[in-house]
């Protein structure tokens, strides 16, 4: 093999490169989730967490799809209970603290939905 | 080593498990979006088959009367007040020659022409600005209200060039500085999207006539154009009135007793 | 054949270089246009499309004029322009690339660009001409590329390209069409609402493009010494005065309209662009007056055979064709649209520098689009012996 030298020496830097997220979680601590500031009043959202946690997005689109195009404002959740589709009047009244509830998981996901540059946070939260 | 070793398969096992855990939570989300929900329209809800306006230009007389509408339009929807060319409007007022720009006359009833007269979104029966949107980030609704989905608008203008009406804005700096106090009910407008009145259709979903017909009450009426005994056709039958612009065949909603 | 894009003269590289500093000033403007919203333009709620929407119309027609050396070629057998043809066909993938960044830089919300195709709207014409853009875009890259690889192995081009090229050639009318639609649909707007639009916007194109391609020919050809072919140049002039000729007819039959006609919203946009208002001229009034007296003069240059086939006169003649048609179908139709606002008063516009430079960017791309499509045509003709 020509050069094996130099094949062989960056063969063995790529991998240990590529290979960082592996190597490089066994000296670090177990992942925790964020910790997020949640309603002291409330026992439960208005859909089960875990459909809250992965689909709350998708939920959002629906409600604005129905509320704009529709005309339908009433969110009948699946154990019942209904709710207005709105993000400020609906979302925010009960998760007042957005810093330490939306921006945090946020933050902790590298995502950056831009929802706060028209909706309005509630006060006291900016 | 030893340790390490262990500490690796550890982490080997995990990650198998946590990609099976992956496949699986997309069972558990597929599981709860068969949980079917579903949406309905608000008990309250005011309806009809087409809303239309009818103002009474009679009763406008001082800053104040305008101004009563205008601020309760503002607030309810957050619209900036930014001064110069770029600004944003919802509802305005203006002069008799700049509103009904076909029907002037040089000799006039010198009340009909210094009177003001408010602007707004017309809400067409036609509406070119629907026509021309190029992702139904503007469309008409069942009831006839032309509304706007802010989300989806990518700020092509095209609207703007469409309506004959001068009724859209365009949101050229961000508007949020320039709200004197927000309404925490309602959302903003960001920067790069097309704006105009919605006839408070957000209000009307919950029972509430639009916030300038709230406003000047008595003053601007609002009810259902395609029904004979509502009181805007009854206005309309005992009134002579004037639209903006009718020979464009746009059907516009707006009434103006004169 | 991409491999002529690297080897090229200390001058070429250096003139790519120009280009690249040019592009980049553009760019950098362009992000404070993002972060600080279209404010930064001369653009304001009357007059809600400007230079961007000005250069975009304009150019597509530049692109849509590569059918004038096509459709001569291949649907009449004129061998004379087949050594050109590839020039117009890179230089339409040069404008179509422009007039999209054109639209880019014009949008607010340039991010959600591609929802105009995930909600497909059939009633809007911005739709359609997105479609025909990108087809046009498709076809002249294929062909060009198709059948400048063939002259390089000197062979036929298959017979799939034939197709490809009588389906561009319709394909160039319908991209200008539906541009022109894009404005003469609109209720309210009196100067765009006139069914010649359409035609104005064609006769107009094939005069610019093919004159502003014979232009450049002429400055490339004595960098890359080749010959244009004095047949060729002749044809192509011919067809550029008889376009630009019925190009102010069509103007001048809008003229009549409007004030034979007597009727105001149809003077309005006229009066306001060649004799301003009653609180004086608009810059736009010199600006047209301009764009008129060069219109005359390049068409008594190009009308008489015995200037038209005098080389020396021909690029200014050329010249003055393409800024007058630049001026008319540019700036001028986009200002006469909006200059009476929907209030009857008169809404002013004009660009600003950071407009200016951003446009300046996206001419910088267009400019290097083309220098490197034709460095390759011009390598790979020299060495097949076609030019």
């Amino acid at each position: 093999m020509y050069n094996s030298k130099y094949v062989i020496s960056g063969l063995v830097i790529f991998l240990a490169v590529f290979s960082y997220p592996f190597w490089g979680n066994l000296a670090s601590k177990d992942y925790t989730g964020p910790k997020l500031s949640l309603p002291a009043d409330q026992k439960q959202c208005i859909e089960p967490v875990e459909f809250m946690r992965a689909e709350h997005m998708t939920l959002l689109n629906q409600w604005r799809d129905s509320a704009l195009r529709d005309g339908k404002r009433v969110y009948v959740a699946s154990n019942g209970a209904t709710w207005e589709a709105s993000l400020q009047k609906t979302c925010m009244s009960c998760h007042t603290n957005k810093a330490e509830f939306c921006d945090t998981c946020h933050l902790e996901n590298a995502v950056e939905p831009y929802c706060w540059t028209c909706h309005v946070p509630p006060k006291g939260n900016e | 080593m030893k340790r390490s070793r262990r500490q690796f398969l550890k982490v080997a096992s995990l990650s198998v498990a946590g990609l099976g855990a992956q496949l699986a939570a997309g069972g558990v989300t597929k599981a709860a979006a068969a949980v079917k929900p579903s949406y309905k329209e608000d008990a309250l809800a005011l309806k009809a088959k087409r809303w239309a306006m009818v103002i009474d230009t009679r009763e406008f007389a001082s800053k104040e009367d305008f101004d009563a509408c205008i601020n309760a339009c503002n607030f309810a929807h957050n619209v900036p007040e930014i001064p110069g060319k770029t600004e944003i409007k919802w509802i305005w007022k203006d002069a008799y020659e700049h509103t009904f720009t076909e029907t002037t006359n040089k000799y006039q009833s010198k009340e009909i022409e210094d009177r003001e007269y408010f602007m707004l979104c017309n809400h067409c029966e036609n509406p070119p600005c629907v026509r021309v949107c190029p992702t139904q980030a503007t469309y008409k609704l069942e009831n006839g209200i032309v509304a706007m989905d802010y989300h989806r608008c990518i700020g092509c203008r095209f609207c703007m060039a469409g309506c004959p009406f001068g009724a859209r804005s365009f949101n050229f700096t961000d508007p949020r500085p320039y709200i004197k106090e927000i309404n925490p009910k309602f959302p903003t407008r960001m920067i790069g999207v097309v704006e105009k009145c919605n006839f408070c259709v957000e209000r009307l979903d919950e029972g509430k006539l639009p916030a300038c017909v709230e406003a000047a009450p008595g003053k601007i009426h609002f009810g259902d154009l395609s029904d004979p005994e509502s009181e805007v056709r009854k206005l309309l039958e005992e009134n002579y009135t004037l639209r903006r612009k009718p020979a464009l065949g746009t059907e516009p909603g707006v009434f103006y007793i004169i | 054949m991409l491999e002529k894009v690297l080897k090229g003269s200390p001058k070429y590289y250096m003139w790519l270089a120009f280009l690249g500093g040019i592009i980049g000033i553009g760019a950098i403007t362009y992000l404070f246009q993002l972060q600080y919203g279209l404010g930064l333009t001369g653009m304001n709620r009357d007059v809600t499309w400007g230079f961007y929407i000005a250069q975009f119309t304009y150019l597509v027609g530049i692109a849509a004029s590569a059918v004038m050396l096509v459709l001569p070629a291949y649907f009449h057998g004129y061998k004379q322009f087949k050594k050109i043809i590839i020039f117009g066909e890179f230089m339409a993938i040069g404008a179509v690339i422009m007039c999209m960044l054109f639209i880019v830089v014009d949008m607010g919300m340039p991010q959600r660009m591609l929802n105009v195709m995930l909600h497909p709207t059939l009633n809007s014409v911005m739709f359609y001409d997105m479609m025909v853009l990108i087809g046009y875009l498709c076809l002249n890259a294929i062909i060009g590329w198709k059948t400048l690889e063939c002259e390089r192995f000197q062979i036929a081009p298959p017979q799939w390209v034939k197709y490809l090229i009588y389906t561009s050639v319709i394909w160039a009318f319908s991209i200008h069409t539906v541009t022109a639609f894009l404005s003469q649909g609109l209720p309210g707007r009196h100067y765009w609402l006139t069914a010649v639009l359409a035609a104005r916007f064609l006769a107009s194109a094939f005069c610019a493009g093919p004159a502003l391609l014979l232009l450049l020919l002429m400055v490339v050809k004595k960098i890359a010494k080749f010959e244009i072919g004095k047949e060729a140049i002749k044809t192509l002039t011919i067809i550029i005065t008889y376009a630009m000729c019925l190009n102010v007819f069509l103007f001048l039959c809008e003229v009549f309209t409007a004030f034979y006609s007597n009727i105001p919203g149809h003077m309005h946009p006229l009066h306001y662009l060649f004799a301003g208002t009653e609180q004086g001229l608009p810059w736009v009034t010199y600006w047209m007056w301009i764009g008129a007296v060069l219109a005359i003069a390049s068409l008594v240059l190009l009308i008489p055979t015995s200037l038209r086939e005098n080389m020396k006169i021909l690029p200014w003649a050329l010249g003055m064709l393409v800024l007058a048609t630049w001026i008319d179908k540019g700036l001028g139709l986009i200002i006469g649209g909006f200059a009476p606002s929907p209030f009857e008063t008169w809404a002013t516009y004009a660009p600003t520098v950071p407009e200016l430079l951003i446009s300046l960017g996206i001419f910088g791309v267009g400019a290097f689009v083309v220098s490197i499509l034709w460095k390759i045509a011009i390598d790979v003709k020299k060495e097949a012996g076609t030019l």
